[in-house]
């Protein structure tokens, strides 16, 4: 039986190591207890949670606080090559400040305006669109292929070679290729980012397949169930939780792919907005946008964890 | 032609290809059990006797022999042979009605919805689990979960009960009350069983025949014998009880002279 663990090497950077998510996705621990004080029966629940709040967000306020400080000290001054905050906020007040600019809300949609004077949020809104297609169907495809090398052991020799040497090759490199094939900017974006978010997710699902504990297929096989069932009672269940360490991975390496993806192509889209800000020797601008990459990208793998953890409950 | 008993096995060897040749596991292990019969299979660790009720489940296929229940070749599992597996093995992402359900609804699919979820319920009242049927098994204890096990098992009206050391990870006082709660429930239904064990007091109380295995490789049956204490039986009244102890002396001698532990010997 193949290592689960195949992908750890590169995950971890990404998400620090699948098998914890996985036990707490499966067993759904009580969330942890706030320890409210014996002796604060005055204090009500709320200010209780306030603080709790305020002291595990406290580390990290302190330590953005105090790398920016570094970074103002740092690059200060007169000849320094790299912007210092303040100048960040001074220079590039109109970029953080008026993100939307360009951007109409109607109904529950919203329209980007054409052409180039769009705000920040403006690109962000283009680049996950984006994402949203190619990582929807890196998703879609991806899980499918997972559970067919997962399954068959045929298939998984037959194919699992090729992953393995295909998922090492970096986003950049498909670009020319994906070019040749589809010979416009839109799909061949889509296509590198399905094409970067794909393997974590094949190789995840897969492990996770072959991983449904024998007593499981045990109890499939005791009670008769049909593949069908089987397919819906017990692998699809028994496998969500690595699935969704994959899509997280997938996730979170596609939006990396998006950024490469426009820097190239120019037009819209965040990555597009680096590339433009650099040739325009606006580096302040690029430093905003990185904040906002970052920003989105951490909402992204929030947002897929979450919902792995209320697809495993649910399941 | 020679009566056949309900769940006869005969002839019964397996034997695996290793790179050192053949390997063989069990070897012309014939047993008969009536209808309603309690019989615990006990053995060494290592001596085959998880490999043979997973024989009789079909879960495994037998190199050799054939396994008959009630006058039926048994060449795959199904739901008339239930297995309660050692560690349970509930499905944690159902609650535990759900995992008995599950079972239920392959069962009796025939019949309307309503009648399956009281079905269901009735079981889990039998193991006295109703209380914890929207729970997941996560929120149990280990005992708590067997009981759901035995409840799934039980449900699934089956014509063997086969169980695979039932009790094997629960701790001494748990385990008592689930051995009582299995005497209760098989007093009630008169269910054929299989029991895999390595306790023999567990065997001598639960059991009507211990059935005791030789050690390995090439395992066979080596005794059988009828425990002929009457029912119901109290586990605080066999501790004087002579033919208890009679009976528990038997495979105490067989177990730990005529063939004790292979790994003790080697050493």
């Amino acid at each position: 039986m193949p290592s689960p663990v195949r992908l750890v090497s590169d995950m971890e950077s990404i998400d620090t190591s699948p098998a914890p998510v996985v036990e707490q996705v499966r067993e759904a621990p009580p969330a942890p207890i706030e320890p409210v004080p014996q002796r604060s029966s005055v204090i009500a629940p709320t200010i209780a949670w306030v603080r709790q709040v305020a002291l595990t967000l406290l580390p990290t306020i302190m330590m953005i606080g105090a790398l920016l400080m570094v970074w103002e000290i740092a690059c200060s001054s007169e000849g320094a090559t790299l912007p210092s905050p303040s100048r960040v906020w001074m220079e590039s007040y109109d970029v953080i400040v008026h993100p939307f600019k360009g951007v109409e809300l109607d109904g529950l949609g919203f329209k980007i305006q054409d052409g180039g004077d769009v705000g920040i949020a403006g690109h962000i809104l283009t680049s996950l669109k984006r994402v949203a297609t190619g990582f929807g169907l890196s998703a879609i495809v991806g899980v499918a292929l997972g559970i067919l090398i997962g399954q068959s052991k045929t298939a998984y020799r037959a194919l699992d070679p090729l992953f393995q040497i295909l998922r090492t090759v970096p986003p950049l490199a498909w670009l020319p290729i994906s070019l040749a094939i589809f010979q416009q900017a839109q799909p061949s974006a889509i296509f590198l980012i399905f094409i970067t978010a794909i393997w974590p997710v094949i190789l995840n699902t897969a492990a996770g397949v072959q991983n449904i504990p024998a007593t499981y297929r045990n109890v499939g096989r005791v009670l008769s169930l049909n593949p069908f069932e089987y397919f819906t009672k017990i692998m699809l269940p028994a496998t969500v939780p690595h699935m969704f360490t994959g899509l997280r991975i997938g996730v979170g390496m596609s939006w990396l792919a998006i950024v490469a993806a426009e820097m190239v192509q120019g037009g819209t889209g965040i990555g597009f907005f680096i590339w433009d800000s650099y040739n325009s020797s606006l580096l302040t601008d690029t430093i905003v946008a990185l904040v906002w990459i970052g920003l989105v990208g951490f909402c992204l793998d929030r947002l897929v964890s979450w919902i792995g953890r209320r697809v495993a409950r649910q399941a | 032609m020679k009566h056949r008993s309900y769940l006869a096995l005969e002839g019964i060897g397996i034997s695996f290809p290793t790179p050192k040749g053949n390997f063989t596991a069990l070897r012309d292990v014939d047993l008969s059990i009536e209808k309603g019969e309690f019989v615990a299979l006990i053995g060494h660790s290592g001596c085959g006797k998880s490999t043979l009720l997973n024989i009789i489940a079909g879960l495994v296929k037998p190199s050799r022999g054939v396994v008959f229940l009630d006058g039926d070749v048994v060449d795959r599992p199904g739901p008339d042979r239930a297995v309660i597996f050692q560690d349970h093995s509930l499905l944690p992402w159902l609650t535990v009605e759900e995992n008995v359900r599950l079972a239920v609804d392959k069962t009796m699919a025939g019949e309307p919805r309503s009648a399956r979820r009281d079905w269901v319920l009735h079981n889990l009242d039998l193991v006295q689990m109703a209380h914890a049927a929207n729970k997941r098994p996560g929120e149990l204890s280990g005992g708590m979960k067997q009981r759901v096990g035995i409840a799934r098992a039980i449900a699934m009206n089956p014509r063997v009960l086969l169980m695979d050391e039932p009790f094997g990870a629960l701790d001494a006082l748990t385990r008592a009350s689930l051995q009582d709660a299995v005497m209760a429930i098989q007093a009630k239904l008169n269910n054929t069983v299989v029991m895999i064990t390595h306790d023999v007091d567990e065997a001598v109380l639960l059991a009507d025949r211990v059935v005791m295995m030789t050690n390995g490789p090439a395992a066979t049956i080596g005794e059988d014998l009828a425990v002929g204490l009457p029912r119901p039986r109290n586990r605080i009244d066999m501790a004087d009880a002579p033919d208890y102890n009679h009976a528990r002396h038997e495979v105490l001698h067989f177990l730990h002279q005529r063939f004790s532990n292979p790994v003790d010997k080697a050493a």
